[in-house]
């Protein structure tokens, strides 16, 4: 069984279709990327996902409940956890704090309990350094890395990043890419949107192009890269 | 990336703290003796200052914590003192058993005011909360039982026979009128203790931790599960029911009572935030430090007239300048003293090996 499932979502802010019956799934463990040219509606489906935004009409199932419905603080309970794109820090809390907030309610734990996991996120993600700085001094990059480990601290079984390699240099996108892939391996499922496709692909096992709100297409990376429609659509407005 | 992580710990407490502890046990003991040894007019002068302070904690807790910026909070008191008058000259009740009742429905009244108020956001919460207080001065002006519009007087008899006052007179051998003030004044040293105690208390808590997440980003507070609907709820029925007793408990002191004074925005709202404000908002030691400040200020500039709230509106606006974290903040960050620390910290070293996030992390 899957464990994410989107159903013919749909959503329209006025005469705009941003989401266009969007069907597809994310199983148990798997990762999946996504792409696509701006304002293909990556962000909203992503809003959808998480429960920021309802759908016009559609269902989306999360662990075989209908979660459609679900606030996103019901959704984060239930296994979801998110990056935001301008990250969203609690900028009067220090860093371990605001992973302590993640980890003792997301993963509905009590504090003391969570402490140990949030310190071992935080030398995972390399922040450790700045466990106790003020969340509203650090730089673009470390809040970037703070949205992951937040996100990663309610110890979800599906997590959403988005967009969180863009402005990386070479060697801060290798640790990245490889600090996702180790907690891919560990079972959890990976929805990620990106632009630095090669980051993505040497993650994700299959890749869903988005354009208009429509699926252009859902497959392996490099078949998907190769048909035409994609090349057309996605590279032609890339380069 | 299994790597042996050695045991972290987290801290709170800080070494000026135990410290500070002595010397407040030393000040509460002279605070609770005071009655006995100061005279009536200072007894009066440190109960607004108590009772003050109990309206500024719990103001900064709403909007320093909470998020939720109240102009309103003067319903409460006037509601409180409204409900105790009537519990006394109506119901016959003896005006410390009125003062818990009157939280009581302040609490309650709290809730269908959230109903309303909750729907809106930011500045148009602050202006909805200041309808409904006018709203509800207006209807209890109509309260012809209580005096309308002129309001009315406790009977002489009740705050002379509060439970109590017989026993304070007995064992001190003061006259009535100073064994009533010296009760209400261990009321209100009662009440702000236990106010400060609980807001601690729960600033500790992890419930503390998710509020100040709700404070600093209420979107991504709820995406990682905190409940900010209805964290933010019960803090506002709280803080309604403590400051409803408060409202109360200056009433009774007051034995007299009009719709104008007891919802009147500048005596219960206006000068609480200035005291937050400049105190240092966020803080527990902000309003502690303000409501000195405001009490010495008021007593410098009393005679002034409309000069007094020229230099009030003056010193409010240079603190938000140059110092936005008020004189507490101020003081705290130049010296790192936290009377009441709730930031968690986390001590012991990092890993043998180097983390991931090198020298960029």
């Amino acid at each position: 069984m899957s464990l994410l499932e989107l159903e013919r979502i749909s959503k329209r802010f006025g005469a705009l279709t941003v989401a266009d019956e969007i069907s597809f799934s994310v199983g148990e463990g798997e990762a999946l990327g996504i792409i696509g040219p701006n304002g293909a509606g990556k962000s909203t489906l992503f809003n959808l996902i998480a429960g920021n935004i309802a759908p016009d009409s559609g269902t989306v199932r999360f662990g075989g409940m209908d979660v459609t419905r679900t606030p996103p603080m019901g959704r984060c309970l239930s296994g979801m956890g998110r990056t935001f794109q301008i990250p969203q820090p609690f900028e009067k809390l220090t860093v371990f704090e605001n992973l302590l907030v993640a980890g003792s309610f997301g993963a509905r734990r009590r504090e003391a309990e969570a402490c140990d996991r949030c310190a071992e996120i935080l030398v995972d993600t390399g922040l450790f350094d700045k466990a106790n700085v003020l969340a509203g001094g650090l730089t673009l990059l470390q809040r970037k890395r703070l949205e992951l480990a937040r996100a990663l601290a309610t110890e979800p079984r599906l997590l959403l990043l988005d967009e969180i390699a863009g402005g990386l240099t070479e060697a801060e996108c290798h640790q990245l890419v490889a600090t996702i892939s180790a907690i891919q391996q560990k079972g959890v499922a990976v929805i990620w949107i990106e632009h630095v496709l090669h980051a993505l692909t040497s993650v994700v096992e299959r890749l869903l192009v988005l354009n208009f709100g429509k699926v252009i297409g859902i497959g392996k990376p490099d078949e998907l890269m190769a048909s035409r429609a994609v090349q057309e659509i996605y590279l032609g407005i890339e380069l | 990336m299994s790597i042996a992580i050695p045991s972290f710990k987290v801290e709170t407490r800080s070494g000026t703290s135990s410290l500070a502890a002595l010397a407040a046990f030393a000040g509460l003991a002279l605070a609770i003796a005071a009655p006995l040894v100061v005279s009536r007019g200072v007894v009066q002068d440190l109960f607004f200052i108590l009772t003050t302070l109990v309206l500024a904690q719990n103001w900064n807790l709403l909007a320093g914590y909470a998020g939720l910026i109240s102009v309103g909070q003067q319903v409460f008191v006037g509601f409180g003192a409204y409900a105790m008058f009537g519990a006394v000259i109506l119901a016959g009740l003896d005006p410390i058993a009125a003062i818990l009742i009157a939280g009581a429905l302040s609490a309650l009244l709290a809730i269908p005011t959230a109903f309303f108020t909750f729907r809106l956001q930011g500045p148009y919460f602050a202006i909805g909360t200041w309808v409904v207080a006018e709203v509800v001065r207006l209807l209890l002006a109509q309260w012809k039982a209580l005096g309308g519009g002129t309001g009315t007087s406790l009977p002489r008899d009740a705050t002379r026979d509060m439970i109590g006052v017989d026993l304070i007179r007995d064992l001190f051998g003061m006259k009535a009128a100073a064994a009533s003030d010296a009760l209400t004044y261990w009321i209100a040293l009662l009440l702000a203790l236990a106010t400060i105690g609980f807001i601690y208390r729960l600033l500790r808590s992890k419930q503390g931790l998710g509020l100040a997440a709700v404070r600093d980003n209420e979107q991504a507070a709820r995406a990682v599960g905190v409940d900010a609907r209805r964290m933010k709820a019960l803090v506002y029925v709280a803080t309604a029911f403590v400051t409803g007793v408060a409202g109360a408990l200056i009433y009774v002191q007051k034995a007299r009572i009009s719709p104008d004074a007891a919802f009147s925005v500048t005596d219960w709202t206006a000068y609480v935030i200035f005291i937050v404000v400049i105190g240092g908002i966020g803080t527990i030691e902000g309003p502690i430090v303000g409501v000195v400040l405001f009490f010495l200020l008021q007593k410098l500039f009393a005679d002034f007239g409309s000069w007094y709230l020229l230099v009030l509106g003056v010193i409010g606006i240079l603190v938000m300048l140059f110092t936005p974290r008020g004189l507490w903040g101020l003081f705290s960050d130049r010296t790192g003293i936290q009377l009441f620390p709730v930031r968690r910290t986390l001590i012991g070293g990092p890993p043998a090996h180097t983390p991931k996030g090198g020298p960029n992390g």
